[in-house]
């Protein structure tokens, strides 16, 4: 197996661990952690690919992609950390749904 | 004219360099700023639209480097049309926040509502940077700017609410994205482009093209809000103020799809992913039917109005399944969707706005305790009957000639049952919106009235222009039919420096 496919297989199943944690947990934590894992996931499967040519160099391109791409996840996940942690002050809940049904607050 | 030339650039930096700009001074400031640039970004995005008319599509390379190794942005007709539509409601939402978040009243001016201006001009930049751009990874960073301020704008309330419904947001946005991101990789790694035209004249029918092409369209369409996926939409936009829920309604669910019909139109060749067309078309209907049933049986106006949006977001999938058939089916429901889009735009707005005024004149939005509406907030009345002949498309609206439009291409095409869905889902937005204006002009009984005075009035006659607009927007099908006969900008597109 080449690098490039290895690399390509940690990506993807990377990606599927971050899918089920961001579709499954209900900790809002946790679902912060499980789209870091799919942003990984992604970045993973493009560094493969930027191997997979089998010149001297590696493509740049994708690493340019991987670089934007992390950027972007420190931005987002930035957000997602200051969200919760308003929303933890106003509530004191950790997951989007309360505990017990009802509790109408709506 | 040399600025003339810079114009795809000036569409984003712009409203960028006032969004930063509006950062750093206060609210009130701020709040001129945009104004300022809301006006000049609209005259942009004509001037823009006259170009692609006049000259024919527009293709720029930014800082002059261009594909592969840097990003062309790409004004046609269709993209003008979308850049037009984001000017004319970007402005009557900037027109109308200033007289919403008016910091002058006692009870309002909320530690984020200073913060409205910088991330709704953020958005604007991000908006117009998507409905421009001509490169499948660009189109992702943009995905993420305009994911990024809806949700910062939604949480700018106070409650837990706006809170909750804006982590749903942005938890489905983040999947979304990341989905697209892992399309892109597959599609690179199997065509070794970036840039849509060249992607165009080098695509193939290998597996992970395929496979990558399908995921970018599945997550665009977790963007976009079509069933099922819509699950995220009515609670976010139900719960964000006013002017935000315009522009998500209106605009931002409009930039996703506007990014699938570019990759299914022009950049894969007719019958590429067949089946898929006719799946999005299929789902378009459900779209068209579960949204309208939903819409129906609220019992607040916002989420009302939300879920009419996944309803009217249906209409924008019939061209799909129709694209691959001769004549002029495809020119006419191009037309069609792209007259849908504009109507639906401005005329969401105007519904928007008016919901949010009616929540805080009268302090709920519970459609039963409204009734009365129509003799105590006329105005407020009136733009909901305005929109709502759009969306149930009676003439001149533009709902109506969308639909004649969709219609008659799918007569043309032959499958008929598009055409039934579009007469049905007329239907269904008739019995959703009559049900709101019977309690409107019910007897109101003892519930209490609106509080608070009318002014600033621009709060109500804003709204109310822009259904208006919605309602008498048959005649502009002339000026659209021009931009969408400028071609298309991935065949022979004017190349500007």
């Amino acid at each position: 197996m080449s690098p490039a496919i290895i690399y390509s297989i940690a990506g993807a199943a990377l990606f599927a661990v971050g899918a089920y944690g961001l579709l499954v947990r209900q900790h809002l934590l946790h679902k912060v952690i499980a789209s870091n894992f799919l942003g990984s996931g992604v970045f993973l499967v493009l560094i493969g690919l930027g191997r997979r040519s089998d010149g001297p160099s590696s493509d740049p391109v994708p690493q340019a992609m991987v670089l934007t791409g992390i950027v972007v996840t420190v931005a987002l996940t930035a957000l997602a950390l200051a969200l919760i942690k308003r929303y933890y002050s106003a509530t004191g809940l950790t997951t989007m749904e309360p505990p017990e049904p009802e509790e109408g607050a709506r | 004219m040399s600025l003339a030339l810079h114009l795809p650039a000036l569409l984003v930096v712009v409203p960028l360099a006032a969004a930063a700009v509006a950062f750093v001074v206060g609210p009130r400031a701020a709040s001129w700023i945009a104004l300022v640039t809301g006006a000049l970004t609209a005259a942009l995005a004509a001037a823009m639209a006259w170009l692609a008319v006049t000259t024919g599509p527009v293709s720029y390379a930014i800082g002059g480097w261009g594909a592969p190794l840097g990003i062309n942005l790409i004004a046609d007709g269709t993209a003008a049309v979308f850049l037009v539509l984001v000017g004319v409601v970007g402005l009557a939402v900037t027109v109308f926040a200033t007289g919403y978040f008016r910091p002058a009243t006692a009870d309002d001016p909320g530690p984020g509502h200073g913060m409205f201006w910088t991330l709704w001009l953020f958005m604007w930049a991000s908006l117009n940077a998507l409905f421009l751009t001509g490169d499948v990874f660009n189109v992702y960073v943009c995905l993420e700017l305009v994911g990024l301020s809806a949700v910062a704008l939604v949480t700018i309330s106070e409650g837990a609410e706006p809170l909750r419904a804006g982590m749903r947001y942005m938890f489905a946005s983040i999947f979304g994205a990341m989905t697209y991101l892992l399309g892109v990789a597959l599609l690179y790694g199997a065509a070794g482009r970036l840039d849509m035209r060249q992607l165009a004249e080098s695509l193939d029918h290998s597996v992970a093209a395929q496979t990558g092409l399908a995921l970018m369209i599945a997550a665009l369409l977790l963007k976009t809000a079509l069933v099922p996926l819509h699950f995220w939409l009515p609670s976010a936009h139900a719960a964000a103020p006013a002017p935000v829920s315009a522009v998500l309604s209106a605009l931002v669910v409009k930039g996703s799809f506007f990014v699938v019909l570019r990759l299914l139109l022009d950049v894969m060749p007719p019958g590429y992913l067949g089946d898929a067309r006719v799946l999005l078309g299929v789902l378009g209907g459900a779209a068209i039917v579960w949204g309208s049933l939903q819409a129906l049986f609220q019992q607040r106006l916002k989420l009302m109005v939300a879920y009419s949006t996944v309803a009217q977001v249906g209409y924008l999938f019939i061209i799909f399944p129709l694209a691959a058939a001769g004549g002029t089916v495809l020119p006419t429901a191009l037309l069609g969707t792209l007259v849908h889009a504009t109507s639906h735009g401005l005329a969401k707005a105007a519904m928007f706005l008016a919901a949010g005024m009616a929540l805080k004149r009268y302090g709920h939005d519970r459609i039963a305790d409204l009734a009365g509406a129509a003799r105590r907030t006329p105005v407020l009345a009136a733009t909901f009957a305005l929109a709502g002949v759009t969306m149930m498309g009676l003439p001149p609206s533009g709902g109506f000639a969308a639909k004649w439009l969709l219609v008659g291409a799918s007569l043309e095409a032959g499958q008929w049952w598009w055409a039934l869905v579009v007469v049905v889902g007329g239907l269904l937005a008739a019995a959703y919106m009559f049900r709101v204006l019977a309690h409107f002009i019910a007897d109101p009984g003892d519930r209490p009235g609106p509080v608070g005075n009318l002014k600033p009035l621009r709060t109500e006659w804003v709204p109310l222009g822009l259904a208006a607009c919605a309602s008498l927007l048959l005649f502009a099908v002339p000026l659209l039919t021009r931009l969408v006969e400028s071609g298309t900008a991935m065949v022979g597109a004017g190349v500007i420096p």
